[in-house]
């Protein structure tokens, strides 16, 4: 009994150790950097820095751009997977794979991508001038931002929306009809609902990482449009000032916390329906 | 007979070029409990599901009092559905569930909450208002997906296998609960399933189904004592169905031995499928009776003791409450009026199928 006891404690003994290693001594080192300054003392000048006008213009722009992606990408994803939802087995495995599978290549290189098309001489401006069109100015702007945030975030809201509403039992959807319920009320009061756990951690899965990205403004944004990713990775690696990056993290970690505690409410309202 | 209230008119369904529906023609009576019984893939759901709305058929018409409703949807017929798996509402209450249809309906509050207190005290079940499906049991989850169906006063119900998933007692009580439901609401039923004690229990009439056909339509009794063609005989309780020659009007002849029975009309000397049921089978001992047989198995039954009596090579089987051990010579005799006899099947189509389960 014992022995077998001490057996099961070192099978978890890799996952220690690697949550230690890699998450926890991070955190922490993260917070060490926080909350003090250069020369070792306790301090909070590192945290109180976001309110200074540049970081908090920052976060502000990051908050709005990335909710912009979120809804945005709701929007599209919504509809494309109820379309997914109601293919037969057949059809619907190839068009999942034709959305995952953009994510098999490197963000940085898709990301690039659009820089390349964006540009002013790029290929879309090209082709609008062979049309005589005015050529678009998207490129270094917020536009550009979202566009790829969106274009990157994408499969990340349609995967949980898709795999709620697969769930969902015809005969549920029989029944409302039965009850009298035309499709729009249908889709209203029995298959959205039932879907808002898949559309909660789609919110969160494309929130977060829009908020803390770097690259895609970088990228897409030029260098005039700073979203606190960009404050936050500059403090780092130009003003090797660790400790003001690590306060900005925390801030942004709060806000993560926020988005999650949020998700976690909606699904515990939702917890059974997402069988 | 009361009015017409459903007429099925010549319909044909096929799935992925199968043919599971063939020129079907169904009377549904009004204030009937009408079942339709047959094994899987009979096409019984199938029949359900166009008078339901969720299937169109290829060709037919569905006429629903005197009205052509074949391509009306789900939602504009007059009609309600209970489904197998009960399909309730997971994220409403099941005052909520039960008021769905009413409000679609836009009824004023006051009436919905009359209707829902009459609906759960009807399925008893009252005071379950503010509970949610997940916490109700498989039977208490059927009666309430009865509640939310029968609340909307609609003509007809049709219930979709709705005892299949509960166990034989709660199956059992949901019976006598489900014919007290139809008498006091007084409105038609339509009832699918493959269980025929089910369907003799409960139904004023029985349509059994195989492969797409309808085999009889009948009264339980007229069903069970009369079966039509070997399939019906098969399906409904057990039975003996063995060759026999017509010799004459009200004479058969069964492994070579003469049996008189009560059918005339078949002419003379013609094949047919003679069914008998097992417990209208006569054993007796040291016997002068012409078939001899000896019992091969016996397994008691509470009931009864259920035989196998081999005779000239058939295994007979028997229901009797006198016993008779294993090993003991045995005559074989039917009274007259227990012999059925049928044409064999003129078309493959009504072929018994194999049945499973």
């Amino acid at each position: 009994m014992v022995k077998t006891k001490r057996m099961r404690g070192l099978f978890t003994l890799p996952y220690i150790s690697w949550s230690l290693i890699f998450i926890v001594v991070p955190l922490l080192m993260i917070f060490w950097y926080g909350f003090t300054d250069k020369s070792g003392t306790f301090t909070m000048d590192n945290i109180t820095a976001m309110a200074d006008p540049v970081h908090a213009k920052a976060l502000w722009l990051s908050v709005l751009l990335s909710l912009a992606s979120s809804v945005i990408c709701l929007l599209l994803a919504y509809p494309l997977s109820m379309i997914l939802a109601a293919r037969g087995e057949k059809g619907r495995s190839v068009i999942v794979m034709l959305f995952i599978l953009p994510m098999w290549m490197n963000t940085l290189l898709r990301t690039m991508a659009w820089q390349t098309i964006l540009e002013k001489t790029g290929i879309l401006n090209t082709i609008l001038q062979a049309l005589h069109l005015q050529p678009l100015q998207i490129i270094n702007t917020p536009y550009a931002i979202i566009l790829g945030m969106v274009y990157n975030f994408l499969p990340f809201m349609i995967l949980p929306i898709y795999n709620v509403l697969v769930k969902i039992d015809p005969s549920v959807i029989n029944a409302a009809r039965d009850l009298g319920a035309n499709a729009f009320q249908t889709f209203l009061r029995i298959i959205l609902p039932l879907s808002v756990p898949g559309i909660m951690s789609g919110i969160t899965m494309v929130f977060i990482p829009a908020l803390t990205t770097f690259v895609i403004s970088q990228l897409l944004g030029g260098s005039k449009i700073l979203l606190i990713g960009n404050v936050i990775e500059q403090e780092f690696t130009q003003a090797y000032d660790w400790h003001l990056g690590s306060g900005l993290s925390i801030i942004l970690m709060i806000f993560i916390i926020l988005n999650m505690i949020m998700e976690e409410i909606f699904d515990k309202n939702g917890e059974d329906l997402a069988i | 007979m009361t009015k017409e209230l459903i007429h099925l008119q010549n319909i044909s369904k096929s799935f992925d070029g199968q043919l599971i529906l063939d020129d079907l023609d169904l009377t549904i009576h009004e204030n009937e409990f009408v079942t339709l019984l047959g094994p899987s893939g009979c096409g019984k759901t199938t029949t359900l599901r166009i008078i339901g709305g969720f299937e169109t058929p290829d060709k037919g018409k569905v006429i629903f009092d005197g009205q052509d409703i074949t391509h009306l949807a789900p939602n504009k017929r007059n009609l309600n559905t209970v489904f197998q798996k009960y399909a309730l509402f997971t994220h409403m209450s099941i005052a909520e569930n039960i008021a769905f249809g009413l409000r679609i309906r836009k009824k004023p509050q006051s009436y919905i909450n009359d209707k829902i207190k009459y609906a759960l005290k009807l399925v008893g079940l009252s005071g379950f208002e503010d509970r949610t499906p997940d916490s109700l049991s498989g039977g208490q989850q059927q009666r309430i997906a009865i509640a939310r169906a029968i609340v909307n006063e609609p003509r007809v119900l049709l219930l979709d296998e709705p005892l299949g998933a509960l166990d034989l007692k709660l199956r059992q009580d949901m019976q006598y609960e489900l014919i007290r439901l139809k008498n006091e609401l007084g409105i038609t039923f339509i009832y699918v399933t493959h269980d025929q004690e089910e369907a003799l229990t409960m139904s004023d009439t029985v349509v059994v189904m195989n492969q797409g056909y309808i085999q009889q339509i009948g009264s339980p009794e007229k069903i069970y004592n009369e079966p039509e063609n070997a399939f019906v005989a098969d399906f409904i309780g057990d039975s003996n169905i063995v060759d026999g020659i017509m010799l004459e009007d009200r004479l058969v002849e069964i492994f070579g031995v003469k049996f008189p029975c009560v059918d005339t009309g078949f002419g003379r000397n013609k094949p047919v499928d003679v069914v008998i049921r097992p417990e209208d089978v006569i054993l007796t001992e040291n016997s002068s009776d012409e078939l001899q047989g000896e019992v091969t198995h016996i397994i008691f039954k509470g009931v009864h003791y259920e035989m196998e009596v081999t005779a000239r090579g058939y295994e007979w089987l028997v229901q009797s409450t006198k016993m008779y051990p294993v090993g003991t010579k045995v005559g074989i005799s039917v009274d007259p009026f227990n012999i059925q006899i049928m044409n064999k099947p003129a078309s493959e189509d009504e072929e018994a199928a194999p049945i499973d389960g």
